[in-house]
């Protein structure tokens, strides 16, 4: 087991107009792993993902990070949206330091360091640019950059590749994989795509219902490092199929 | 003619369409042969600003309402920010005040001016307040909307990130805010002329430009009322001018927003 952990305990939220979004879900992600969030939409994903951020506080139950209440911690996690999200009034560089900003470091002590990441994203020579003049894959690079400059235990990405063509999706799929296997991170990434699920995750947790429920967890018992061959494979089809068949 | 006019510098197109302004307006007064009581010619203008100008009085003035203008506009600025900031965080305070804020705009200010120089003892004080009210509610406005329309998504990176509220404050919404805030302050600049304008011309015992424009107009110095127009036009001119400098200079960024892509 590498870093901190996820512990849902029997979680029940209801938003404030009486809407229960999800009940009696309990789950728990080991350090280091990378788990994908399936389902429907409207089912409760980001809502989800949303409670581990520690952006709501559950209505039943506790989401744990690291063993401490996670509206309550003060550690810093990672978040990614299917929107970049940047900051348009601040370059690229400004945007991936605006973390280690907020954890009071200068721009000049991380410089070096935020070159480095954007060198591992692959957008080397683009510190000086700002949002608007990057393509969509681009900027969810730099939001990639931002949500990791601050070398968080969790890494949080709701639909991340959402909004890119099939083709810029499966090479950050695969970029995304290399990054992990460097860094010591767990991961959680809801995605709308199975084969991308089965083909990044250790395990891929199926929700259903409403209000959501988790009603499959899967272990992708595939070897790494993945690539993008095992799609062929028929036991990545079996997995597929598998989570198919658990999305009601 | 008008493309080859297009492509000069926009300076030399103001002052072409300047020249062409003055050149009209000399016409009607030679055509209609206006009295100059009635209608001065641009000529006796100038002859009547270099009188005021020389004798003192046009700086004197000028300096006076100026020196009600600054003030009023930064008192207007510093009491709408923080009320607007409420507003818009807090939905009871909202609801609250909102009402009067609403109900307070349907009364002319000019009916309030009158009040407000019997309630403050100062004259130049009553007249800074008259300012103050009036840019005070269209910065309000245009604070409300600017941290309206910080996107939910942005505070949510900032809480992941476990910001303050004071850093969710400094590199989030006012950043954010500030192109519809700049908005509005350029609308609060030339409303706060106005203003300073309303309350030195309900004044009894009064001075600024306000009390120079009712003198000359009961003196039937219509040459002099033209004097005070330009002067005023100028000065809301020189503060919209300063903001939208302002702007240029904050909101850099937004030109790479409309530049091309990678
Ligand atoms: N703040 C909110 N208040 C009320 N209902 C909400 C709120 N946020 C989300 N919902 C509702 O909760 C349900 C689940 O939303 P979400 O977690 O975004 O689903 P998913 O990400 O799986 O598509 C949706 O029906 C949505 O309309
Ligand atoms: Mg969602």
């Amino acid at each position: 087991m590498k870093h901190s952990f996820v512990a849902l305990k029997n979680i029940s939220h209801i938003f404030s107009n009486g809407f229960q979004v999800v009940a009696d879900v309990s789950l728990t992600i080991s350090g280091g792993e990378f788990v994908a969030l399936v389902g429907r939409s409207g089912v409760g994903k980001s809502t989800l993902l949303r409670l581990m951020a520690g952006l709501f506080v559950p209505t039943q139950g506790e989401v744990m990070l690291d063993n401490q209440p996670a509206h309550h911690t003060q550690e810093p996690v990672g978040l990614v949206f299917q929107k970049d999200n940047l900051l348009p009034w601040r370059t690229v560089q400004g945007n991936v330091h605006l973390p280690l900003e907020i954890q009071g470091q200068s721009q000049k002590s991380t410089h070096q360091r935020i070159i480095t990441l954007l060198d591992l994203v692959g957008l080397a020579g683009y510190a000086h640019h700002y949002p608007a003049q990057l393509s969509g894959g681009m900027a969810q690079r730099v939001a990639l950059a931002r949500a990791l400059v601050h070398e968080p235990s969790l890494l949080l990405l709701d639909e991340p590749f959402g909004a890119l063509d099939a083709l810029t999706r499966e090479k950050m799929g695969q970029e995304l994989l290399r990054i992990w296997q460097l860094l010591p991170v767990t991961v959680c990434m809801v995605t709308h795509s199975i084969p991308e699920a089965v083909l990044l995750a250790d395990r891929v947790l199926v929700l259903n219902g409403q209000p959501g429920t988790i009603t499959a967890d899967i272990s992708i018992d595939l070897p790494r490092p993945r690539t993008l061959e095992m799609e062929g494979t028929s036991e990545f089809y079996g997995y597929a199929a598998a989570i198919r068949a658990a999305i009601e | 003619m008008l493309t080859r006019l297009r492509r000069q510098p926009s300076w030399l197109t103001f002052l072409l369409s300047f020249l062409l302004l003055l050149f009209a307006w000399q016409m009607v007064v030679v055509w209609g042969n206006y009295d100059r009581f009635i209608l001065p010619g641009p000529y006796d203008v100038a002859q009547q600003f270099k009188v005021v100008w020389q004798d003192g009085r046009l700086p004197k003035h000028t300096w006076i309402t100026f020196s009600e203008v600054i003030p009023g506009l930064f008192i207007g600025i510093a009491f709408a920010t923080p009320l607007g900031y409420l507003l818009s965080k807090s939905p009871f305070v909202a609801r609250l005040v909102s009402p009067y804020l609403i109900a307070s705009q349907a009364i002319p200010i000019i009916a309030i001016a009158p009040l407000l120089t019997i309630w403050v003892r100062s004259t130049y004080w009553s007249r800074v307040l008259v300012a103050v009210i009036v840019v005070f509610f269209p910065i309000l406005i245009n604070v409300v909307a600017g941290l309206r329309s910080v996107p939910v998504e942005q505070y949510e990176l900032f809480h992941s990130l476990r910001a303050s509220r004071w850093q969710i404050f400094r590199k989030l919404e006012l950043p954010a805010a500030l192109p519809i805030l700049l908005a509005g302050l350029k609308v609060g600049a030339t409303l706060s002329v106005i203003g300073a304008l309303v309350g030195e011309f309900v004044q009894p015992k009064s001075e600024g430009l306000g009390f120079l424009l009712v003198t000359a107009r009961y003196q039937f110095k219509t040459d002099l009322v033209f004097v005070v127009i330009v002067t005023l036009g100028v000065m809301a001119l020189l503060l919209y001018g300063v903001v939208s400098l302002l702007e240029w200079w904050l909101l850099r960024w937004q030109t790479f927003a409309h530049g091309r892509k990678v």
